[in-house]
């Protein structure tokens, strides 16, 4: 496999810069100092550091031994990205890029969200580098996530309702950019996902690749051996690339997972991979989800966080070399995944991640008992309880295991 | 692209099929008769990253009318058959040419009777494929500099065709109230180094300002300005009593933003 991206930021045929002139200077700087930032052993310490003493890692490498006893396959490990300060891993990414900011002497973040767990986590190491904030959220978004609007408020961050489009996280992204252009003389854009211009999708890929460097670690000592499958879900895909980027030399099954919605032959999913087509959004050539005269269409999925008609460009290069498989999951497999795990494990994934236990479990299912699959479980699920009661049509004092 | 010369040019934007495609045709009529030198003809697109609120909207109403590319480059043969002569420039984000095909959208351009085509969020470094297709079809592919370009200003000037596009301040189009100080100080060094005119535009909307910067470039675009005042007068424009005086009153409004344009030079 050739090293990707190459220096015009492409992975094959996907990536580059499709940006107006005036982003041009400032994503020049940001790679320069990216550059310098990743070959500099003392900010890779900080760096370190910071996520232990603040965020709690290394996160554990937990066997799920109910849900594989169950399953009578495959044996199922999470890798508990879940227990990060803030309740995801987004937060690896968003020490690593405001330590970029400081470096670079920039006190003021922008970022976009869409369930609000990276606005929350830029909301959150704003306040612990003593850094403004401004988030930007989809209007339709802010009401399905209130608790993390109040979140991210409660964490000193401003956080922008996105009124253009569908109001979701396309549209906040957009409405991030233009902000960023008006204001990149002194703000620094931290976009939360493996998205975007160069060097973002290389950036993001840089701060989350702890993910997979630490289960490989945590796998080989536990296990002795790599696991056979290793399965992510898949929305811009900054966990997934976190975890498959260490092990893409290695002779393991990588399996992303994109959001189905309401099936992918309906018009209601966010399969990208599946369904899309290459063209250009948010800077970057990827897959997309477009009509046949390139207008971005909204894409849908009951996780907010996997509701992005795009998705980053070095999984458009691995799906085009068939390096990862990317399959999808509906909203009703996610569902049932998502109360599976809480009742088998004692742990709520976040929905996004119940995604990729939702194909886990088939997978395991069909493998035998002496072969491993690992999940990156790339959240928790508290943010989701409210929405899942009402999606279950749980009433007060009906018991929820036997709700639908 | 033939530019008129010794003058400075007046380049107006709209977009097209706001508020419908024929409409469209009576205001590119109605900027030359007010004494547009270029018309750039901006084809709407879902996601306007280079975009403020007034063009966002006026994508979503011509998007709301079916309006596609293919759509917009035919309507500039029926300009021609209208009567419209200046040179019309198609402004599109990348993503609907890609869907179209490089070649097949330069071959439609050009069979349509379009002069040019500037596609923002192409920047020099990812032109490569579309310079060549450009020289092959004689369309120009226009080129823009921003307030941050700085190093990269002699690169993209010196290579620039038809004119050259400077982006007046940080940010998406749309009406600014001032312009930054140092704009007088980025032109001349634009200037420096293009062979071309060189026009400025992002947040031009008022005569002040356009005579403010007569001097100091060879044009400038308005773009948010004119989408405004269709904004303004979208019910006059589409009852079928009142559509004549609407458009005049627009060319009226274009003629004001231009006339600084057409007054004796000042000493230079």
């Amino acid at each position: 496999m050739e090293h990707v991206p190459n220096e015009h930021g492409r992975f094959g045929d996907f990536g580059g810069k499709f940006v107006p002139e005036t982003l041009m200077l400032p994503l020049e700087e940001i790679e320069t100092e990216l550059d310098k930032a990743l070959a500099d052993e003392s900010f890779r310490q900080e760096y370190i550091r910071i996520l232990q003493h603040y965020s709690g890692r290394p996160t554990p490498l937990t066997f799920a031994p109910n849900l594989t006893r169950q399953l009578g396959g495959a044996k199922i490990y999470l890798k508990r990205e879940d227990l990060n300060h803030t309740g995801a891993h987004k937060i690896n990414n968003a020490i690593g890029q405001a330590l970029l900011a400081k470096r670079m002497g920039k006190k003021k973040l922008i970022a976009e969200t869409g369930a609000g767990q990276h606005g929350v986590a830029a909301a959150t190491v704003a306040a612990h580098f003593g850094m403004e904030c401004i988030v930007f959220m989809g209007e339709e978004d802010m009401k399905r996530q209130e608790l993390n609007v109040f979140r991210m408020k409660l964490l000193g961050a401003e956080v922008v309702p996105v009124l253009s489009g569908n109001r979701t996280l396309k549209d906040a992204t957009n409405e991030a950019i233009r902000y960023w252009v008006a204001h990149c003389d002194d703000h620094f854009y931290m976009i939360g996902s493996v998205v975007g211009p160069h060097p973002y999708p290389k950036m993001v890929r840089e701060f989350q690749r702890v993910i997979g460097d630490e289960a490989k670690e945590q796998f080989l000592a536990g296990e002795g051996t790599l696991p056979d499958v290793i399965v992510a879900c898949v929305g811009g895909g900054s966990n997934a690339i976190g975890m498959f980027y260490p092990f893409l030399q290695d002779d393991v099954r990588l399996v992303g997972v994109e959001a189905a919605g309401k099936g992918i032959d309906t018009p209601h999913h966010a399969a990208t991979i599946a369904k899309g087509t290459k063209g250009v959004i948010h800077g970057a050539m990827t897959y997309l989800l477009q009509d046949e005269y390139g207008q971005i269409i909204e894409p849908y999925s009951i996780s907010a966080g996997l509701d992005y008609p795009g998705v980053g460009p070095e999984h458009a290069y691995l799906a085009s070399i068939g390096r990862v498989r990317y399959e999808s999951v509906t909203d009703e497999e996610a569902v049932a995944a998502f109360q599976l795990l809480a009742q088998t494990e004692g742990i709520i994934p976040a929905i996004e991640s119940a995604h990729a236990v939702a194909k886990a479990v088939e997978l395991a299912r069909q493998m035998t008992p002496d072969e491993t699959v690992l999940i990156c479980l790339s959240g928790r699920g508290d943010k989701d309880v409210q929405m899942m009661m009402h999606h279950l049509g749980v009433k007060e004092g009906e018991d929820v295991a036997s709700a639908r | 692209m033939r530019l008129p010369v010794n003058r400075s040019l007046f380049i107006p934007f709209i977009v097209a099929g706001d508020p419908s495609a024929d409409l469209t045709v009576d205001l590119a009529l109605a900027l030359q008769d007010a004494g547009a030198d270029v018309l750039e003809l901006g084809v709407p697109y879902s996601d306007p990253l280079a975009d403020g609120p007034t063009i966002q909207r006026a994508a979503a109403r011509a998007l709301a009318g079916q309006m596609t590319l293919p759509k917009a480059i035919q309507l500039v043969a029926d300009m021609r058959k209208k009567g419209v002569k200046i040179p019309i420039i198609i402004f599109t984000y990348y993503n609907p040419v890609l869907q179209l095909g490089e070649e097949s959208f330069f071959a439609l351009a050009q069979e349509n009777g379009a002069d040019g085509v500037l596609i923002p969020d192409l920047p020099f470094e990812e032109s490569g494929p579309l310079l060549e297709l450009s020289e092959r079809f004689g369309l120009p592919l226009i080129s823009l500099v921003a307030p941050t370009s700085k190093q990269r200003i002699e690169q993209i000037a010196s290579a620039a065709q038809g004119f050259l596009y400077c982006v007046s301040s940080l940010g998406v189009t749309g009406v600014r109230e001032t312009l930054p100080e140092s704009l007088g100080h980025f032109l001349g060094e634009v200037k420096r180094h293009s062979r071309v005119p060189v026009v400025v535009g992002f947040g031009i909307s008022t005569p002040e300002q356009v005579a403010m910067l007569k001097d100091a470039c060879d044009g400038v675009v308005v773009g948010s300005a004119l989408v405004q005042k269709i904004e303004q007068l979208l019910e006059r424009l589409q009852t079928l009593e009142e559509k004549n005086a609407a458009i005049a009153e627009f060319a009226s409004y274009a003629r004001s933003l231009a006339a600084p344009l057409r007054e004796p030079c000042s000493s230079r």
